[in-house]
C-alpha cells in the first residue's frame, strides 16, 4: 500500500489546524503541480478555501478536478507546490465504497480510534441523514441512496473542517439526487466545514455553492461569486450566471 | 426425491451382493460392510485408527493452510512478494503431489515426517492461489477511501482487506480440505503402521473386500465433513454475504 506521500522533494503537505471560525483559510493550495507521465493534470494552481465556504469545482473531463481533490484528501501528493490541509478532514466519493463486510454502524466509526468510534456517535451522525434504523444493516442490502448517506454520515461523524466531495450525487437517480442536495446544503450549514464539491453539474453547482470555480487545464480558468443563502432555486439567479458558466466549460446554448 | 436414486444404487449393489453374480470375496452385500464395521469397531480399534488418521492429516493441513495463507498474503499485498513468490510457486504447484511420494521416502524415511510433509505440501497451494487472488482482487477503491479515513498498515488490512479477501480464503480453505483427504489417502500407503491405511494394507494381505469397503466409506465420509465443515465456516464468518444471496 502506498503511504500518504510519495512525491518528489519539492512537495510539502501540511497539517492545516488553525482555530477555525469566521472566514479563517481552512485549505490552500499553492502552485501545485501534478504530472503522470507526460500528461500535466494540475498546472501551477492555486486555491484557497475558508471554513464555512462551500466551493464549486466545475471541469470538462481530464481537467485535474480529481486529482485536486485526491491531492486535498491526502491520497496523492503534488509534483511542485505546497498544499495545506487539516487534519480533519472527510471524504465522500462518487460511489458510497462502504466496507461491505461491516455493519452500517461500524461503517460509519470508520478509522475512528477510542472514545469517538462509539455505537452512539455513529447512530447520532445516522440520525442526521435519516437512518437510524438502518444501524445494523448490511451495506449490500442497502439501496444506492441510502448508501450515499451513510457515507455522508461517515463524513460527518469526524466533525470535519474539510469536505471534499467527489461527484456524490452522480450516480443517483434524479429524485435522490435533489434530496441528497438539500440533505448536504443543510448538513453543511449546521456544521460549517469547508466544503469542496466537484460536479459535472453545472446546476447542482449554482443550487449549492457560494463560489463556482471552473478548472482549465489545469489551473483555475474562471471564478463565480454566488450572491444569497443556499441551496438556492435556479430561477432566482440572473441566467447569464448559467450561460457564463456553461460559456466557460465549451458549450454554447 | 432427492433421496431416490441413492437408495436405487444401494438397492442395485444389494441385489447384485445377493444374487451371487458377483462373488461375496469381490462385491460383499451392503448388510456384510456393516457388520465389518461392528467388528473393526470392536476388534481392531475403528474409532482409534481413525484418529490417527485425522490427527496425521489435521497437522498436515495445519502446515500447509498456515503457509498458504502466509504466502498468499505477502504475494497479494506487495508487489515485491508477488514478484518473488509467484513464479516458483505456480512451477511447484504443476507437479502432482503424489509423484513426490517416492522421493519423500527416500528423503524423509517412513515415519512421520513424509507423510505430514506430502499434505502440508498438498494443501498449501490451493490456500496459496485463493488467498493471494483473493487479496489482489479487494476492491481498490473501498482501500483507498479507508486510507482517507487514516485507517493504514495492519489496522487497514486486518479491518478492510483480509475481511474482503475471506471469501476466496474460504474458498481455498476447502479446496485444501478436500485434498488433504486424498493426500492422506496417498500418505498412508507409505509403510503406516496405525490409522485407516494400516487397516486397509492389512485388509489388502488378507484379501477383506468388507474391511476395505469400510475404510473406502470411511474417507468419503472425511471428505463430505470436511465440505460440511468449510460450509459451516463460512455461514458464520461471512454473515454480510448472507444477506446478498438471492434465494
Amino acid at each position: 500500500m502506498a503511504s500518504f506521500g510519495g512525491g518528489a522533494m519539492s512537495a510539502i503537505l501540511t497539517n492545516l489546524d488553525a482555530n477555525g471560525q469566521g472566514s479563517v483559510l481552512a485549505a490552500e493550495a499553492q502552485a501545485v503541480v501534478r504530472r503522470f507521465g507526460d500528461q500535466v493534470a494540475l498546472n501551477g494552481l492555486d486555491l484557497e478555501l475558508r471554513s464555512g465556504e462551500f466551493v464549486a469545482l466545475l471541469g470538462r473531463s481530464g481537467s485535474g478536478k480529481t486529482t485536486l481533490l485526491r491531492l486535498l484528501a491526502g491520497l496523492d501528493a503534488p509534483d511542485q507546490g505546497h498544499v495545506r490541509v487539516p487534519s480533519a478532514r472527510t471524504v465522500v466519493f462518487q460511489e458510497p465504497r462502504l466496507v461491505p463486510s461491516k455493519r452500517v454502524w461500524r461503517n460509519v466509526v470508520l478509522g475512528l480510534t477510542g472514545e469517538r468510534a462509539t455505537k452512539v456517535a455513529a447512530v447520532q451522525a445516522l440520525t442526521e441523514v435519516g437512518l437510524e434504523s438502518k444501524s445494523l444493516a448490511w451495506p449490500a442490502t442497502l439501496s444506492g441512496g441510502e448508501a450515499q448517506r451513510v457515507a455522508l454520515a461517515r463524513a460527518l461523524v469526524r466533525s470535519p473542517k474539510l469536505l471534499l466531495l467527489d461527484e456524490p450525487f452522480a450516480a443517483l437517480d434524479a429524485l435522490t439526487r435533489l434530496n441528497m442536495q438539500h440533505l448536504v446544503a443543510e448538513l453543511c450549514a449546521r456544521h460549517q466545514p469547508a466544503v469542496l464539491l466537484v460536479t459535472h453539474d453545472v446546476d447542482e453547482a449554482l443550487r449549492l455553492a457560494d463560489r463556482v470555480l471552473v478548472l482549465r487545464e489545469g489551473v483555475v480558468g474562471a471564478e463565480v461569486h454566488l450572491p444569497g443563502v443556499r441551496p438556492r432555486l435556479i430561477d432566482d439567479l440572473d441566467p447569464s450566471l448559467r450561460r457564463e458558466l456553461l460559456a466557460e466549460l465549451g458549450v454554447v446554448d | 426425491m432427492r433421496a431416490i436414486s441413492p437408495l436405487a444404487l444401494l438397492g442395485v449393489w444389494a441385489w447384485l451382493a445377493h444374487s451371487s453374480v458377483l462373488p461375496a470375496n469381490t462385491l460383499p452385500s451392503p448388510w456384510a460392510v456393516v457388520q465389518q464395521f461392528r467388528v473393526l469397531f470392536t476388534q481392531q480399534d475403528l474409532l482409534g485408527q481413525l484418529g490417527v488418521s485425522l490427527w496425521l492429516a489435521l497437522r498436515g493441513l495445519l502446515i500447509g493452510v498456515s503457509l498458504g495463507l502466509v504466502l498468499g498474503v505477502s504475494a497479494g499485498l506487495w508487489r515485491l512478494g508477488e514478484e518473488l513468490l509467484d513464479a516458483p510457486l505456480q512451477m511447484l504447484r504443476t507437479i502432482p503431489f503424489l509423484a513426490l511420494t517416492p522421493l519423500f521416502i527416500v528423503w524423509f524415511g517412513i515415519g512421520t515426517a513424509p507423510k505430514l510433509i506430502l499434505i502440508a505440501l498438498a494443501t498449501t497451494f490451493p490456500m496459496y492461489l485463493n488467498t493471494s487472488a483473493g487479496v489482489r482482487n479487494v476492491d481498490r477503491k473501498v482501500v483507498e477511501a479507508a486510507r482517507s479515513y487514516s485507517l493504514r498498515g495492519p489496522k487497514l488490512i486486518g479491518q478492510v482487506v483480509f475481511p474482503l479477501a475471506l471469501p476466496s480464503v474460504l474458498t481455498g480453505l476447502r479446496f485444501s480440505l478436500t485434498i488433504s483427504v486424498l493426500a492422506l489417502v496417498a500418505a498412508e500407503q507409505i509403510n503406516a503402521t496405525a490409522g485407516l491405511g494400516y487397516l486397509m494394507s492389512q485388509a489388502e494381505s488378507f484379501q477383506q473386500t468388507s474391511t476395505l469397503f469400510c475404510c473406502v466409506l470411511l474417507y468419503a465420509a472425511l471428505g463430505l465433513g470436511a465440505d460440511v465443515l468449510v460450509r459451516v465456516i463460512e455461514k458464520r464468518a461471512l454473515p454480510w454475504r448472507a444477506s446478498v444471496a438471492v434465494r
